[in-house]
């Protein structure tokens, strides 16, 4: 489980948020909300450790995520708002890649299926340059279906995404949960996931 | 380990391919660069016989700094960067990776090069041997001591001109020792000791700057 106790978060002279506690337990998903800059993304980021806390802790099974460094990593997946996939690449190279990065051997039939699961039959080798925005988006998305990690960190995972897409990723969310991963997300489209209880953080 | 190291040379090396174009440009500089003096100092022998070692040099060591911007700004700018330091693994490693990769990119061709361009100097035969030997132990050391550079000013405005002042003084030792050897061989002085000095710098860097690289990118993404 993940605890965070009185974190406090500053960009340059400007603090975010302080005194902020939460704990997240297996099965349990987390909407961080608040207005544009009120420093939903810097909280995620934090979470990642990309960002030092001016205060405050983060614990990930009781012990800090500083300590753990790689152990944390192994069981954490961050989606950003940068798809973190290469234009020159098709999809399946992307995904075998960034599983292979992540430390998961990947065969060809897993990642065309997971590719497929994801709505991009028949684009599953063309460069990443060439799909729409919103396959891209897909495409990203796809590592949600290969990874093992217990707690999701999604930075708006549904921009640029349609409704069918939209479904998808509630339905793996909701699969994740059953599988008592945990869930710390933020978006400004409703993400509603059928028999769990959507718990709320606000920023402001 | 081993495998996370040639899944990123691996990857870096397809990129690579697939936008050959910035490939080139370092190899057609390097090319030019050289091809130049002979023709603006004019044809007399036993001074481009001299100045050959130095031209060749400073010249790789130029054309080496201007791939380097690219060394890690695609993969910070698309967020790869991000999900590279979010990996299981040791960066340190993931970083020794993506140098292999830049040098195979941009400094082996170069070294490969050297010796069709050393005979526009009328360089002799041994001169080159030990001019290929040199820049095989020295260019490695070019791409790592400019990775270091490349993490420091990764996302800054104008970080191109910072890296050159940055990473061009950390390299003058790499750039004296093999010229030096060379030059060593043309006035008919053992090279050993240069060309030992420089595998040390080889293993030297191979050694800290991995880890030095990793520790600046952590500080760049922040």
């Amino acid at each position: 489980m993940l605890e965070v106790s009185n974190l406090a978060c500053s960009r340059g002279d400007h603090r975010l948020f302080s005194g902020l506690s939460f704990a997240l337990h297996p099965g349990q998903i987390m909407q961080v909300q608040g207005a544009n800059g009120s420093g939903k993304t810097s909280l995620l980021r934090t979470l990642c450790g990309f960002l030092m806390p001016d205060e405050g802790a983060i614990a990930w099974r009781g012990e800090s995520i500083r300590d753990l460094d790689e152990e944390y990593y192994a069981e954490m997946l961050y989606l950003g708002h940068l798809n973190a996939i290469k234009d020159e690449l098709s999809g399946l190279e992307n995904l075998r890649i960034s599983a292979g990065l992540s430390g998961i051997e990947l065969d060809e039939k897993e990642a065309l299926t997971a590719l497929r699961r994801m709505g991009l039959r028949g684009r599953e080798r063309l460069p990443t340059k060439v799909l729409s925005q919103g396959q891209r988006r897909r495409v990203a998305l796809a590592r949600l279906l290969v990874s093992d990690a217990s707690l999701w960190i999604l930075d708006e995972p549904l921009t640029a995404l349609d409704v069918g897409a939209v479904e998808l990723i509630q339905g793996l969310v909701a699969e994740h949960l059953a599988r008592q991963g945990m869930v710390i997300f933020t978006t400004h489209q409703p993400l509603q996931v059928a028999g769990v209880e959507m718990r709320n953080l606000s920023l402001s | 380990m081993l495998g996370l190291l040639v899944l990123v040379i691996r990857r870096d090396l397809v990129l690579a391919m697939r936008r050959r174009a910035d490939v080139l440009t370092t190899l057609i500089f390097f090319v030019m660069v050289v091809s130049l003096f002979p023709l603006g100092v004019g044809p007399e022998m036993s001074m481009l016989r001299k100045m050959a070692p130095g031209v060749l040099w400073v010249a790789a060591l130029l054309s080496s700094m201007l791939s380097l911007g690219r060394l890690f700004s695609a993969d910070y700018l698309d967020g790869t960067l991000e999900q590279m330091m979010l990996a299981p693994q040791s960066l340190s490693m993931l970083v020794l990776g993506k140098m292999a990769a830049h040098w195979m990119v941009s400094g082996l061709p170069l070294v490969l090069m050297a010796p069709v361009l050393g005979l526009q100097f009328d360089m002799s035969a041994q001169a080159l041997g030990v001019l290929i030997i040199g820049l095989l132990l020295g260019t490695p050391v070019l791409s790592m001591i400019g990775a270091i550079g490349a993490a420091l000013t990764l996302g800054l405005r104008g970080g191109g001109v910072l890296l050159s002042l940055l990473v061009l003084p950390l390299c003058i030792p790499v750039l004296i020792f093999g010229t030096g050897a060379v030059e060593a061989v043309s006035t008919g002085l053992s090279v050993t000791s240069h060309l030992s000095l420089l595998g040390a710098m080889l293993v030297f860097a191979l050694v800290s700057t991995p880890w030095v690289t990793a520790q600046a990118l952590r500080i760049s993404m922040e």
